[in-house]
This record gives C-alpha cells, structure tokens and sequence, in this order.
C-alpha cells in the first residue's frame, strides 16, 4: 500500500520540539482575548474602585455618570441578578461588587459599559462617593493582635515539639518575614462577553480555571451553569493569578453583555490589575528549633502567620501547602506547626505558582541557616544531615511516609558538579581581603509535593476526535498559559496513536466539550491532562484495532500501530486510510477521556494522610555579591540540577526551570509590594514593582534536568511535574545574600534578613551585624 | 492635522483623533493591528515595542520605541515598522524571529513581539553581539515567563550572522518614499516645528502649549491620568536642538539631544555618567527621552540633572530671541517649581569639559538596576592636589523636593585632606544638606546612611586603596 509513513513520527514524547504557537509568537498572529475581532457595537467597561480601606459607603450618586457621553450601562451590587459573590469557595466574602461595606482600597464599587474605553474611563470619575469610615487592619501583626482571621487555625502535629525542643542540647528561635508578590502576567485580567440566545452568554477569557468562571458566571446572572460557556485559547502569562481572579472580570462582562445584548469587553489596565487583584501571600514565620551538636534537628515549632487579606478565596489550600512544606526536604522527628490565616483590609491574596510551598520552605531554610551559624558550620552540612532518610526518618509532619526522595544524591551531584566547596573556601579567603564588596553562595534543596492538597479535585477529562481524513482534533480541560501544556499533551496523543504532532490540532479549553474541570494549576496540567488524553486515545485505538482486526480477518494481537500506519498481520495500511474504512463501516470516532490520581488521600481532621501522589525534587547553588556600603547586590552564577522523571519535552521543561527560577528569585530581591498607612498599593506599575530584568539574569547560569531517576510513580510516561517547583529553587540566592551579608561577623551569626532582600534591607542587616561584632 | 508616515512600506495618512493619540491606540484600534500588545501603559515593560525609521542624511535609522507614550504626530515622515512587518516576502520569519522560534524564546508569547521588535532594531542597525550589550538591549522588554536565557540565546543565533532581510532590499525605495513624505502640517493644537527660532515663535504664540520632547514623562499624562493636552508642541523635529557642540572649554548639549546620543559622547569623557545614562532607562526610553526633557520637568530624581549640577552645567533658557543662562542647580526652585517663565524653554546644557585634577563619580541606587527610578544618586566632582580637597561638588537627586548641591558637605571637605578622617567629618553634614523622605522606594534612613557611603565610596575610587568597590559596572575604581 502507498504512503506508509516515516521511520518514526515528529513530536513524539520526549522530543524537545518548541511550543506549539512559538510561530504565531514571533509574528504577532497569536491572538490573545483583546486582540480576537470584536463584535459589532461591542461594550467597553471600566471599573471604579473604592478609595477607602475599610469603610461603610453613605452615598452613591452616579447621575452624572449616566449621562455621560457614550454610557450604555452602569452596574452595582444593586444590577446582579443572582448571587453577589465570586467566592471560589462559595465562602460568600467576595462580592462581584461591593454593597454598602468597602473591604480594602480599590474594590470594585460599580462599573460602566460604553462605547469606547476613552468614554467609559471619562464616565467613571463623575461619580460621587461618600465613606464614612470604619477602623481598618492593614497588616499580619495587627491582624494577629485582633485575632483577625479569614478561616480557622489549623495544625499538623507529629511527636511532641515542645518537649523535644526543651530537651535539645541547642535551641534557637527566631522571626522571619517575606513579603507577597504580584504575578506581573504580561496580558492583563480580560475577558470578552458574547450575548446568545435564551439570555446565555460565551465568555472568552484569560484564565485558569474556565469551569470555575463559567460556574461563578451563572451563579452572579442567576442562571444554571449550561447558559454559560467559556472559552480559553491560551493567556499572556497566569502564574496562578488567573485561577481565581478571573471570574470577577468575566462576570461583570457577562452580565453587561446579558442586560444590553451588546457584547461586552472588560479588560483591566496594569494599574488596576495590580491593585484589584490578589497577590502571593506575604507571611510572618516565628519559629522555635532543638537540634543536637551535629546539627540535626530534634524538634520543631512554626506560626506561620499568612496574610490572606478580606476574604477566604483560597488561603485555606494555600496556606495547607504552606504547612506541608513546612519541611521542605528534611525529616523532622518531633513538630508542631501551627498556621493562623490573616484577615486584613487589603486584596485578598491568592494562588501564585507554588501556592504556599515557597512559604512554607523559606521558614526552614532560614532555621537551617541558624542552626549552621549557631555551630560554626557550613549550612550544606545542617542540610545533607537532615535530609529525609531511605526507610527510616521518611515520615512527614502530616504522616505520608517519603518514598521517592532523590535529594540526597541530587544534592550530593549538584554539589559536585558546582564545585561548591573550593568555591566556599575560595569565597571565605577572598572575603577576608575584600573591604567593601562580600560573597556569599548557598546550595539549597527542593522537595514539593504534587497533587491538589483538595483531593476531589484531582481529576482531568479530555475530548478527541479522529475526523473521517485522519485529522485528529484534541482537547481537554487544561489551560495554556505559557507552559507549553498543550504541545506535551499533543506530544502524549501522537505517541499513542503514532502519528505525526502535525496532525493534530490543538484547541481551545471550552467549557462546552470538558465540562467540570479543574484549574491548570498545582503543577498538574500534563500529569492529569496528559492522562486523560491518553486514555481518550487507547479508547480510540482500541476501536481500530477491533476494526482493523475484523477487517483483515486477523487476530486483535496481530494489529499494531506503526508510525502514521497500521499492520495487520501481514497487511499495512495508512493511518488516514484505515481511518476512513472504520468510518464508512460506522466505528465511532470521538472519545472522551478521564484521568483521576490515585493513591491520595487526607484528612484534615487528624491532619494526616497522602496528599500528595509523588514528590518533585531539585536543588540550586547560587553565587552573589554584595556591596556593603549600599546593600546593592548581583548573582553571579547559578548551577542547577531539577528532577522532571522522565521529560515529556525537555525543552518546555527547561524553559520552565529556567523561568521559574527568575520569577522566584524577584519574588525575593527586587519585587517589594508597599502599602501606605492608607491600605493604599503603592506599588501598582512597572515603575514601582520591579520584576526581574534581562541583565538580572545570572551571567553564569548552568541549568540540567537529572538523568538518573525516573518518577516511581506511574505518571504519563514517568514524568514529573514542573510548574512550580523550580520557582523554589531561588531560595538559593536568598541564602547566598544571608552567606554574604554573615561574613561581615565571621559568619558567627544569622543575620537578620527578610525577604525581599532590597539593597536597603540588606544594607540593614550588614550594619546590624557590624554592631553586634565585638 | 495629517500626518503622513510609512506603516511598514505602505504610505499612510491619518487624521489622529486628538494630539495626544498613542501610536499603540492608532495599531490595535484603528489600524487593526493586534501583534503590538498593551503590557503597562507607562513605557516600563515593552510588550508595545515598535521600531521607527527616520532618514539620517541619505541613510535609515531604526529606533526600538514603546509605542504606549509615543504620540501619533510623532510618526510624521518616518517608517513604522510592527511585529506584522517582518515576515519575509515568501513568507518565511525574518531572521530574529526565527533565532526566537529555534531558540525557545518564547513560552506565553505576550512580550515576544515587543522583543522580537528590540531585536529587530538591533539588527537593522548592525548590532554587534556580546551578551551585557544584549541583555542592556532587552532590558526594557519585560518577560514574566522565560528568564531571559532563551531571549538572549535568540539575540546570539541572530545576530552573529546578519544575512540581508527585505528591508535591506527595499532600502532605497524606502528613503525615496520617506523623502517625498517629509513634510508636515501644523493646526491649533498640534505643531512639530523644525528649529529652535520656529519653536520659540510658536511657544510664544501660545505659552499654555504642553511641550513634548520624548514623552516618556508626558505620555503617561495621557494615559494614567487621562489628562487632555492641547495644544501639543513636539520638539523631537527640532533640528539645532539635537546638537552636541564642542568649543575648546565647554561641550553645549541640545536640549532635544536624546539619551541614547548623549550616552556615546559622555562615556569617553565622564564613564559614570554614561552608565549613569544607560541605566536610567531601557533602550527604548534613550532612543526618545531628550536631556533637555530630564531636566524641564523638574523632577526630584531624576537622574541627569544631579551629574550636571556635579559636573557644574549651566542651563539657557530661551524665550523668543532672548537667550538666560544661569547655573544648573538655579534652575530648581522647589518641588514643581522651576525658574522657567511662560513662553520660555530649555535650549541647550553648558558642560564644562574634563581639566586636570577633577575626578567624577556617580552612584544610582535602585532595587533593580537597569530601567528603575533612583532612590537616590550621588554625584561627586572632586579635585584633589597633593592629597587635598582643592575644590568639589557634590549633587545628590532623590535626597530632597529637588535635585541639590551639598553645599555645607562641600564646604567641610574644601581645602581639607582627602582622607578618611576628613570624609567622616564631612559624612555628617549631609544632614544639615538634606531631609529625605520615606516612600516605595526607600526609607529616609536608608537615604541618609548611604549618602553618607556614597561619599566614602568615592574617597575609597579616588584614593590609594585597592580593592573592588562595586557589585556592577565591572567593579570599576581608580583615578580620572
């Protein structure tokens, strides 16, 4: 038979192809939601924000807002038809519009439709407000001090900390404070509504989670979830920020769009962006440490203390995960850790890659330092000590025996292959000659749990056809925002089916063909989509072998797939061909397919169990230095070794490495989020929050994938996840700044460091340091 | 008011909807052109990346400019050139685009136009590839996903080898084009005049007119604080404003010479100030913000204005045919207030050039280093004999309302020994010079302290000690 295919097909798993929509990219033809073509006479709203803190709000006149030039509509509290919350947790705390009581300084109080953006911008300011003002919290530590909290403490208890800790020949204790981060997601909230019939609506939008969007959408019009459908092609960028925080935008679209039967856009600018939406949680962390001579730990007590801002959204996950990485990679005998989630009257903060791991790690690592300066030693000791063990010392603080650790032989190559401890040495003789300028390094572990902590939603669909010409059109529930999501995915069907990536055509999440999904988020967009297209794909090559069997006469066993064609016994066939003989002899083309993890399991009343299917490792050593005269640093070199299983795309996933590293490494240098004594951001543009540049990147950057482990687990194709755990690994360069700013002191002391270092809080600790020196 | 421009090689007319319309509104709104991405509004993150050609002589300039606060009028006889232009005639990817595809430059794909447009500038102009120039180059293309490494790897792949691209093949054709364009039409509220005598008349004419040189501050009137501006003088046609004289003492700087022409001339006279210059803004920002600009609006940090006060510039101020020079730091009143009179303008900048003797520092402290706003600079001019402090000056932006001498610092080290005693003796009187303030970019305490570290800094560059004094600017000491 003629066009049997090649060799081997393109795009198959494992193959470091670029991302799928890398070409549109480059020429400007990837459209984004307010780049697609807009309907005739479509809307265009704006939002007022609220210019309070914490208020109740006397009046409302928007008369003049009315009438102003090109307003087609105005929408309050008042104007929701269903229910006014947007909560992702149905907490009924965050109003699609506030009523009578302002919560924080820029929530949205009501929005105006118009012809044109310039119109709607020139209506808003014609409003008149009047406050009358209510006593506001602005901060962890009055919020503690109120006992203020958004949800109930929780803890994870595992032997007895307190008495552990007593008995320790060492103790130590201490604070430690980072702040948040805005997710800087280069395309801003949007979202275009397209009116339909029987007052349902289309809603095109940039985010995470289209199921929640389109759940929370009809619950604001007061309709069931099938008058809404929503629409995901790809994002500018997510990083978590567009898995709650979409749904706000795309109700008030909707509900425009519903009311005038116009299609309405809503789209936020980078100001408003930056302060209507939530943030990574900044946290205190107060922590009590016993340890022996060696430096291993004995026992163990955290407060972590997450400010969630005015409402639950998910701060109780997040700040779950923050509790589960309390430990990041090392065995802790004896623990407590307790976890109060803040309410404040600011933004309400939110999901951002890492979702209170990063939290979480940052607390111990900082107790490991104190610990290695406490002994004279170097803190790379402190961590190999303690690792978790193989067998024995495996057991978590919420009782999931580790049964995958890599650390320590990634560590011990990392280690190895950076050189770090002639680099050490090198840097503490070099420090002791250098008047002004220190160095500092520090190689730091990474263990990050995968799965949603939420069991439930652990579970994927996907949708394939196979068209009668051989053309495969595939979907499922997860999102594209960057990730290169899509193109593994594909990856994972044209190796099932075994044809080339090019026939395949990716498509737009929507709501209308995988119902009931959850977020891209939690590191396990192509773990559990992966998965569910898979088995969408096994459904449909069973049905061709069955077909192919029957139609050559031979044995199911004797059918198999080659690249882009079939044998059947001795007969070969192309793929199109057979394709179009199962469709003539009506063998059904279209499957769907699910995908839930298993093994996982957790309690939260006795705070135990599985949460997590497998772990993610990496590790990071990171070189800076640092100017004691103005606190003003530079990373030098960075060598990282991050454990992705068995890659999907080992290019996607280095660029994930890579990325996640900048991101995490301005969440704690550069990114400072600053509120006034008003409740007021302060930093709300690229001109005040500084996201990681170009010539911030390490000069010397050396980035591997380990080649020695594959996931023990039985993930797509013995991968791992790797959205986030990378992000961690910058936690390095927090501990290399700490390492330089030590050797002021003859490395005798913690130096007292929190994140963000800005060159002024670094500049504070150096000089606390000299102070303190005899 | 028309204005005429080239959008890619097609000839374009348009009746801007104000003076203030943006480039980046003309594209996405009325030209239907979506490559180009709004990301910030402000000019700080690049997403909206154009390059603009403009004839220079009988040759083509390209300049990578955010076309969020560049105003349609600016377009006037030039070539603007999108994300969509860059395609080759058979429908290939231009050379930079195809070094991002190879390279994994790209991952949510949002920022990638602007820094497919950054590379394209750099191309277009020859560009040589060494990885600081580059990631300066891209300093002012933010990318929230990448990490840079895949960008700069891009920017290696293709620039190494340059091969011709359409735009090389349609060169000529472009320059005639331009040409026969070049010409412009002033109305009421919208005037682009091409000398310093025209732009004095009409600025007399009509004293309420907001002058715009660059737009990288009044730009962002428009579009964050939706201000209406009419009428609009641009001064970035003002031919005798770009100049940078020589005369055997002094160096006169146009006020419209921009940062990305002034930066070349200073590096070899003053290395400080040009790294100064390179890191106030992205490259995109240099290509349009003028000096003279930097210093007109008066802003308290800014970060020209304390190196020319250190370096001892005088300012002319012209209004009509009349021509005011006074001494640079005079020219700053108070917060908002400068001594400019209605109708008057900033004309050129008085350097003194480098004499025997003096040597010059500056320290910009900021929490990211390239393309952030100072929390504060130093600028220092000392000139030591024989190890004494025989004359100095000292200029510091961010410290106060405006940009400053420390005059009572200045006086306690004049005639002293330049030495570390006199430097803590000195330390101290820059709290008699300044009470600095506390917002998002520092505290007043911070502010304080490291004014008083700058000032040791400089001693430890300027004398004897050897050892590294900086984290960045190849750790550069030593004398000149």
């Amino acid at each position: 038979m003629a066009d049997i295919g090649t060799a081997c097909i393109s795009g198959s798993v494992g193959a470091a192809i670029a991302h799928d929509s890398a070409h549109k990219h480059v020429t400007g033809e990837a459209l984004y939601v307010d780049d697609l073509p807009e309907p005739a006479r479509c809307l265009h709203l704006v939002i007022r924000g609220a210019e309070r803190a914490h208020a109740r709000i006397r009046s409302l006149d928007l008369a003049r807002v009315r009438t102003a030039p090109g307003v087609c509509c105005v929408l309050t509290a008042a104007d929701i038809p269903g229910v006014n919350d947007i909560s992702p947790i149905h907490a009924h705390d965050d109003p699609l519009l506030c009523g009578d009581e302002v919560m924080f300084w820029g929530q949205p109080i009501f929005c105006v439709a118009a012809e044109t953006r310039a119109d709607a911008l020139a209506a808003i300011k014609l409003a008149e407000i009047s406050y009358e003002d209510l006593p506001a919290i602005l901060d962890i530590d009055e919020a503690i001090r109120a006992k203020s909290y958004v949800l109930d403490d929780q803890r994870l208890s595992k032997g007895d900390a307190g008495s552990a800790i007593a008995a320790a020949p060492h103790r130590l204790s201490g604070r430690f404070r980072h702040g948040g981060q805005d997710h800087f997601y280069l395309e801003g909230q949007v979202s275009l509504a397209v009116p339909a019939e029987d007052g349902d609506v289309h809603v095109y939008c940039s985010t995470q989670h289209p199921t929640e969007v389109q759940m929370n959408v009809a619950q604001v019009l007061g309709r069931p979830a099938n008058a809404v459908t929503v629409e995901v092609r790809r994002m500018g960028g997510g990083f978590g920020g567009k898995e709650s925080q979409a749904t706000q935008w795309a109700a008030l679209a909707a509900l425009v769009a519903v009311k005038t039967g116009r299609a309405a856009k809503c789209r936020l600018d980078r100001d408003d962006d930056m302060v209507m939406t939530g943030k990574r949680h900044d946290f205190i962390i107060d922590w009590q440490v016993g340890f022996d001579a060696d430096g291993r730990i004995r026992g163990i007590d955290f407060v972590q203390s997450a400010r969630a801002g005015f409402s639950a959204d998910l701060s109780g996950a997040i700040a779950d995960r923050a509790m589960f990485h309390a430990d990041n990679a090392y065995y802790l005998d004896h623990a407590s850790i307790l976890s109060h989630r803040c309410k404040t009257n600011t933004v309400s903060n939110t999901a951002f890659r890492g979702f209170g791991g990063p939290q979480g790690m940052l607390g111990i690592e900082e107790v490991i330092d104190a610990i290695a300066r406490h002994l004279q030693r170097d803190p790379l000791d402190i961590r190999q000590i303690n690792f978790y063990g193989h067998g024995t010392r495996n057991v978590t603080p919420y009782h999931m025996v580790v049964e995958d650790s890599i650390v320590d032989e990634l560590v011990r190559r990392l280690e190895a292959s950076s050189d770090y401890r002639a680099r050490r040495v090198a840097i503490a003789a070099e420090n002791a000659k250098s008047m002004v300028v220190k160095r500092g390094i520090a190689l730091t572990p990474v263990k990050f749990g995968i799965s949603f902590t939420t069991s439930f939603l652990n579970q994927a669909g996907a949708l394939l056809h196979i068209y009668n010409d051989g053309s495969v059109h595939l979907n499922h529930g997860g999102t594209e925002m960057g990730q290169g999501l899509f193109q593994k995915v594909a990856q994972v069907v044209a190796q099932e089916l075994q044809i080339d990536l090019e026939r395949i055509k990716i498509s737009a999440t929507h709501t209308g063909k995988v119902p009931n999904t959850s977020a891209t988020a939690a590191s396990s967009g192509s773990d559990m989509n992966g998965k569910a297209a898979q088995a969408a794909a096994v459904t449909l090559k069973e049905r061709l072998v069955d077909f192919a069997a029957r139609h050559f006469q031979v044995a199911q066993s004797d059918v198999s797939f080659l690249p882009n064609h079939i044998r059947a016994g001795k007969q070969e066939i192309s793929f199109d061909a057979l394709v179009k003989l199962a469709y003539l002899d009506r063998v059904s083309l279209s499957a769907t397919g699910f995908y839930k993890t298993p093994k996982i399991h957790y309690d939260r009343n006795t705070a135990s169990g599985r949460p997590f299917y497998y772990f993610a490792y990496g590790a990071a050593v990171s070189e800076v230095m640092v100017d004691t005269l103005t606190g003003e640093y530079r990373v030098t070199r960075v060598d990282i070794l991050h454990d992705v299983g068995r890659s999907l795309n080992p290019a996607i996933d280095l660029g994930q490495v890579e990325g996640g590293f900048i991101q995490g490494m301005g969440w704690l240098t550069s990114e400072e989020l600053c509120w006034d004594e008003k409740g007021r951001l302060r930093t709300h543009a690229p001109s005040t929050y500084k996201i990681p540049t170009a010539s911030d990147r390490p000069p010397d950057f050396r980035v591997q994938l380990q080649d020695f482990a594959e996931n023990r687990e039985e993930s797509i194709h013995r991968s791992k996840a790797v959205g986030e755990p990378p992000l961690m690994l910058a936690i390095s360069v927090f501990r290399a700044i700490s390492d330089a700013i030590a050797s002021v002191a003859d490395y005798r002391h913690l130096p007292a460091l929190d994140a963000p270092a800005t060159p002024e809080r670094v500049l504070a600790a150096i000089d606390a340091l000299r102070e303190r020196r005899p | 008011m028309t204005i005429r421009y080239l959008l890619g090689h097609e000839p374009k007319s348009v009746e801007p909807s104000s003076p203030t319309e943006t480039v980046l509104d003309h594209l996405r709104l009325a030209c239907h052109r979506t490559g180009t991405k709004e990301g910030c509004a402000e000019g700080d993150c690049g997403a909206c990346t154009v390059v603009l050609g403009e004839l220079d002589g009988d040759q083509l300039r390209y300049r990578a400019v955010n076309s969020c606060i560049q105003f349609v009028g600016s377009l006037d006889g030039k070539q603007l050139m999108t994300v969509e232009d860059l395609r080759q005639p058979d429908g290939s990817l231009h050379p930079v685009q195809q070094a991002m595809v190879e390279a994994h430059g790209s991952q949510c794909g949002f920022c990638t136009p602007g820094i497919v447009m950054s590379l394209f500038a750099q191309y277009r102009n020859g560009a040589d590839w060494n990885a600081a120039a580059m990631a300066d180059a891209l300093a002012g293309n933010l990318c929230r996903c990448t990490g840079y490494g895949p960008v700069l790897k891009a920017a290696q792949l293709a620039l190494k080898e340059r091969r011709a691209d359409a735009f090389d093949v349609r060169k000529e054709e472009t320059i005639a084009a331009l040409q026969s364009i070049a010409a412009r039409d002033d109305t009421l509220n919208y005037f682009a005049p091409r000398s310093a005598p025209e732009l004095a008349e009409i600025y007399a004419a009509h004293p309420q007119a907001t002058l715009v040189a660059g737009g990288t501050d009044v730009g962002l009137w428009v579009t964050k604080q939706h201000r209406q501006l009419a009428p609009v003088i641009a001064l970035s046609n003002v031919a005798d404003l770009q100049e940078i004289v020589e005369t055997p003492t002094h160096l006169t700087i146009g006020a419209g010479v921009t940062y990305a022409d002034l930066l070349p001339a200073m590096a070899p006279l003053w290395p400080d100030f040009a790294e100064v210059i390179r890191r106030l803004g992205s490259a995109q920002i240099r290509n349009v913000a003028t000096i003279g600009g930097n210093i007109a609006n008066g802003s308290p940090i800014g970060d020209g204005p304390p190196c020319l006060i250190a370096l001892g510039a005088t300012l002319v101020l012209r209004a009509g045919k009349t021509h005011r020079a006074l001494p640079l730091e005079d020219f700053f009143i108070a917060y908002g207030k400068q001594d400019r009179q209605a109708g008057e303008f900033v004309e050129a900048v008085h350097v003194p050039k480098p004499q025997a003797g003096w040597s010059f520092r500056a320290y910009k402290i900021s929490k990211r280093f390239d393309q952030d706003i100072s929390a504060l600079l130093g600028a220092f001019h000392v000139k030591i004999e024989n190890g004494v402090v025989v004359d100095l000056r000292i200029a510091f932006g961010g410290m106060a309302a405006v940009p400053k001498r420390a005059l009572r610092t200045e006086a306690a080290l004049r005639g002293k020994p330049w030495s570390e005693a006199s430097i803590a003796a000195a330390i101290p009187m820059l709290v008699e010079d300044y009470q600095p303030i506390t917002d998002m970019r520092a505290s007043a305490a911070y502010r304080a302290k490291v004014a008083g570290n700058l000032l040791r800094k400089c001693y430890l560059e300027t004398s004897d000690a050897e050892d590294t004094t900086r984290v960045t600017f190849a750790g550069r000491r030593g004398h000149g």
